[in-house]
């Protein structure tokens, strides 16, 4: 087994310094993903959540995808955590040791969860194959847009619509006073 | 031509970005507080200021810094202690974060990313997580009352800035720092390149919401209801003491710094010389003593923003919070969208 790993490792376009970055980024994200569900404070979990989100964002930056990555920090650690935060805050955070954080179900998670891996695993595998993903550079942002405003430009507008109806309706509930 | 014809081997290049980096942060924050905070602000109320301290008392910096590390570093008893040693790190760090991609030469920066200013942007908002942790790990309402408002308040005007940056990217094309630097050091007026084309000319509105929410985002007077000393006490600052402090302290006027290297980028061509004088017609043209020349061209604009920034500090009275909400949502945003499409109407007319 350990023969198969060295000969792919030592297979031309492998960057073995990425997938080094990889291993360590993934690691402490699973373990904080652990602290998470495990943490017996939500202030603390919510704080877990940000080192997870991190990861993703630095995961991203491995892959040479940086717009994707830095919208990953400015939308969930810079919005979506702070209003995690802030709601927090305004209702229930005590210091210490918070009880009844665990409902009655938490055991039905475990499977949904390795169900979920192993249906993604699954998907992964199966659509990579024996290639081997090669190395790239950055996607300049101009292409990005050219893309989005270009072939997929009604589907970049079915989505701002949505999110646009969101807001709106966001706005006429918290109006109704 | 003056050419500073020198090799730097990677080690060095590097180790010179990572010392010019804590040159960048720590720099303008010592001279904001020495010039402004100490002597300026003495002047506009008619006292001397420190005095004693070496030559009218420029040495006050270093007894301040050597005062705040030989206190004790307390945590209050109730306090949630290794969130609460945290947030002041937290904080400082988003502003080291910050000044990575600003560029200070032609190869003097500390990276060159292609989406530099969006980075900027989304690097600004972790200092909210540290403000509001920070704000309830002190186990006092004082604090949490100071962390929550200043969230309230980050996250209001992030928007606005946001916002104003954008017609930036639209009038040059690119979120690349250096490429916003080039775009208005070889643009011209009306076919006369004398003085380049800074942005301000033209994003003019884009610039005073650009500082508007740089104030806010500073807690800067008079944005400053999260910490407001006469009913909060400093806010979510008001249990940290000794260095932890010194960080909280040195974050704000280090950011201060920072942001208006960020708005001189944006705004008022950067570390460049328009490139007419000289003859150059791309970036690769630009000598190398620029290297030096641009870090200095780069600090005179950040003192002429910061100036600008604590003259309003100093001068206005405190914002209320529901009027600091409205200023924010019903008038900076509105404006800044109109800014948005004015100038795209103009970019894609012109």
């Amino acid at each position: 087994m350990s023969g198969t790993i060295a000969t792919v490792l030592a297979a031309d376009g492998i960057n073995v310094a990425k997938n080094v970055g990889f291993g360590i980024i993934a690691f402490a994200m699973i373990f904080a993903a652990l602290c998470v569900v495990a943490t017996k404070n939500v202030v603390h979990a919510a704080l877990w959540l940000v080192v997870v989100l991190g990861g993703v964002a630095a995961q991203y930056i491995l892959a040479a995808a940086e717009f994707v990555a830095i919208s990953q920090v400015l939308v969930y650690i810079g919005a979506v955590t702070v209003l995690f935060l802030f709601g927090i805050m305004l209702t229930r955070a005590r210091i210490g040791t918070d009880i009844g954080l665990f409902n009655s179900g938490w055991a039905l998670g475990i499977p949904v969860a390795a169900l979920l891996l192993g249906v993604v695993g699954w998907a992964v595998l199966d659509y990579t194959g024996d290639d081997v993903i090669a190395n790239q550079a950055p996607t300049p942002t101009v292409l990005l847009s050219d893309a989005y405003l270009g072939p997929y430009l009604v589907p970049f507008l079915a989505l701002s619509f949505v999110l646009l109806a969101a807001a709106i309706g966001a706005i006429v509930i918290a109006r109704k006073d | 031509m003056l050419a500073l014809a020198v090799e730097i081997p990677y080690w060095g290049q590097s180790l010179l970005r990572v010392v010019g980096g804590i040159a960048a942060v720590l720099l303008p924050a010592g001279t904001i507080v020495y010039l402004f905070l100490f002597k300026m602000m003495s002047f506009m109320q008619s006292r001397l200021g420190p005095m004693e301290a070496g030559p009218y008392g420029s040495m006050q910096l270093i007894a301040e810094v050597g005062k705040w590390l030989q206190k004790e570093d307390i945590a209050p008893e109730k306090a949630d202690v290794h969130i609460f040693r945290m947030a002041p790190i937290i904080v400082l760090v988003s502003t080291f974060l910050l000044v990575a991609v600003v560029p200070f030469g032609p190869q003097a920066y500390f990276t060159n990313f292609e989406v530099g200013i969006f980075y900027a942007l989304a690097v600004g908002s972790i200092s909210v997580i540290g403000i509001l942790i920070a704000g309830w790990a002190s186990a006092n309402k004082y604090s949490l009352l100071g962390g929550l408002r200043a969230a309230g308040q980050l996250i209001a005007y992030e928007l606005p800035m946001v916002l104003a940056v954008v017609g930036v990217v639209i009038q040059a094309g690119t979120m690349n720092m250096q490429g916003i630097v080039v775009a208005q050091n070889t643009g011209e007026i009306f076919g006369w390149g004398g003085l380049g084309f800074p942005f301000i000319i033209t994003q003019f509105v884009g610039f005073m919401i650009f500082m508007i929410a740089v104030q806010a985002e500073l807690t800067q007077a008079p944005f400053d209801m999260p910490i407001a000393e006469s009913e909060l006490v400093s806010g979510y600052m008001t249990e940290y003491s000794g260095f932890r402090f010194l960080m909280f302290f040195i974050g704000e006027f280090a950011t201060a710094g920072v942001f208006a290297f960020i708005a001189s980028v944006l705004f008022l061509g950067g570390w460049g010389v328009p490139f007419a004088w000289f003859g150059w017609e791309t970036l690769a043209d630009v000598p190398g003593w620029m290297n030096v020349a641009g870090p200095v061209i780069m600090l005179t604009k950040m003192l002429l923003l910061t100036f600008l920034i604590m003259w309003v500090r100093f001068s206005y009275p405190r914002f209320r919070e529901d009027q600091l909400q409205t200023f924010a949502w019903k008038f900076l945003i509105p404006l800044a969208l109109a800014n948005i499409v004015v100038t795209a109407i103009i970019k894609v007319a012109v």
